[in-house]
């Protein structure tokens, strides 16, 4: 039997806020989280600007242990470890050292790498032959499952535990891990998420490879600019999210809120052929991808009453609108409205997918859709499928019954999830 | 020192076949169309002819910086898209240093 599947609590660290209260206002009034950053100046980067959300010693003290700070270096296991326990709070669980371990509860929490800093600070103590210096904090900083498996030890779970890792695709790819566990009946809830960390030793290889836009060093609130005409590349950003899956027995049991509903989904690869490459996409497994979530979701393309997309402000988003028409059938008026927050956050890597799907939920639940913010001149090439209103660049109050998902990745990755108002 | 600056001169005074000739060692091993490739000119271009995964042309432009011992700009760079625009903004490059 296949369970209903629920989102009971949800949690996010993003670089225009922190707290899902203060990500809904900021999503509402369209702020930017993009600032200008002196030490990529200094580093000679083209694009000196980023997305890094605000996270005070005091926060980190609320939410890590002393010993647990002690030697701490690693910016995406801090913003997985807030937006996690935010969003396990936030679904009316305790954090207590005393509760049994919960069989029932487990946790796929992706990271694109982890603990740059603590790795680049345990480089130059092993070249400088000071192997023992390195004590016992830089192996769980530094191993891709270094989220999960400090959050596994946070919350206490017992089912499966463990990171996934799919570029710009993990955050989504999360979502459905967890989603089918808790649909087949492996887990009664699972905690998904991801995050990424920040700064230049995880974005200089990005710059290097010229798909960050160096156009707007001077004003960077300006920078991201998704499905814009005059769009150069990508702002790189950062941060987590979280959302806690459940079944809709045991949500109904605990009689807690339900944000929406995790309808269903689908993860595929283009393998690299007709098109896709290492970094571009194969426009056929694009659209597969989102006609088979559609049809896992058991729906018809025509209810999908708005779009989240992965429109990352290169020259392939006039692309993914372009695999939308096709994959739904629908162009012109009849298209749904879409929206990016990247143009809010800029482009937050592997954290990306789990954000936008915080925003995305976020918009079900409150009925509306957040503005596109810096896309006053739709791309021409967009503008020949769809008709600039289905953009909005304003807060803009809607009935949304469903909301699909995308979020695409280097290596030729998709997922596409279908999220219905609950 | 003055290796250096024989190497410039020397570059400085190549012709536009030896540049070309340079250029094509340079882009081999990221050409995906042979046949485009063996008919290489002034007018074929880096993507839509040789078939350049475009995430490799920035792996050009280096290669092109290490052989001419040049810089090449961020504008400069958007603009390398055929063998003739590398050729344009090498000699450039080349006779400014």
């Amino acid at each position: 039997m296949k369970h209903r599947v629920v989102i009971t609590g949800m949690g996010v660290v993003a670089p225009n806020a922190v707290g899902i209260d203060n990500f809904l206002a900021a999503i509402q009034e369209g702020r930017s989280g993009i600032t200008f950053h002196q030490k990529l100046q200094e580093l000679k980067f083209s694009c000196c600007i980023g997305g890094i959300p605000s996270v005070s010693e005091e926060m980190k003290n609320k939410y890590l242990t002393p010993l647990q700070l002690r030697g701490f270096d690693s910016a995406g296991i801090l913003y997985g470890c807030i937006a996690g326990i935010d969003a396990w709070k936030d679904a009316g669980f305790d954090i207590d050292k005393s509760l049994p371990v919960d069989y029932d509860s487990g946790l796929v929490f992706g990271a694109g790498t982890s603990g740059v800093e603590k790795f680049r600070e345990a480089v130059y103590k092993l070249d400088d032959q000071k192997v023992k210096r390195l004590g016992s904090t830089v192996v769980v900083q530094t191993m891709a499952s270094g989220i999960s498996a400090y959050l596994g030890g946070i919350l206490g779970v017992g089912n499966q535990v463990t990171t996934n890792s799919s570029a710009c695709t993990t955050g989504t790819e999360a979502l459905l891990m967890g989603f089918e566990r808790v649909q087949a009946g492996k887990a009664k809830r699972m905690l998904v998420g991801s995050c990424s960390d920040n700064g230049a030793y995880i974005w200089g290889g990005f710059d290097a490879m010229r798909v960050m836009t160096y156009k707007h060093n001077e004003n960077p609130e300006k920078g991201s600019r998704p499905m814009s005409a005059d769009a150069s590349g990508f702002v790189p950003g950062s941060g987590a999210g979280a959302m806690v899956l459940e079944t809709l027995e045991s949500a109904l049991e605990r009689n807690t809120t339900i944000y929406a509903e995790v309808l269903g989904g689908n993860i595929n690869s283009g393998g690299q052929r007709n098109g896709g490459t290492m970094t571009a996409p194969n426009s056929e497994a694009v659209q597969k991808c989102i006609v088979d979530a559609i049809k896992n979701a058991n729906i018809v393309a025509s209810e999908i009453d708005a779009i989240n997309g992965h429109l990352t402000a290169t020259i392939k988003d006039p692309l993914e609108i372009e695999n939308w028409t096709k994959a739904l059938g629908r162009t012109g008026q009849n298209f749904p409205m879409i929206n990016s927050l990247k143009s809010m956050v800029g482009h937050c890597l592997a954290a990306a997918g789990a954000i936008e799907n915080v925003a995305t939920i976020l918009q079900l639940k409150h009925q509306f859709i957040f503005p596109n913010i810096n896309c006053e001149e739709v791309h021409p090439d967009i503008l020949k499928l769809i008709p600039k209103e289905k953009i909005p660049t304003k807060y803009t109050p809607k009935k949304l019954q469903i909301i699909a998902k995308a979020s695409f990745g280097f290596g030729d990755v998709n997922g596409c999830v279908i999220f219905k108002k609950y | 020192m003055d290796v250096l600056f024989l190497r410039n001169i020397k570059k400085e005074f190549m012709t536009r076949e030896d540049l070309i000739i340079s250029l094509q060692k340079i882009v081999k091993p990221y050409v995906q169309d042979q046949n485009a490739f063996n008919n290489l000119s002034e007018e074929t271009d880096f993507i839509n002819d040789l078939k350049i995964n475009s995430a490799n042309l920035v792996d050009v432009i280096l290669d092109v910086e290490d052989e001419f011992d040049i810089e090449i700009d961020n504008d400069s760079m958007e603009k390398m898209l055929s063998v003739k625009a590398a050729l344009d903004i090498i000699e450039t490059k080349l006779t400014a240093s």
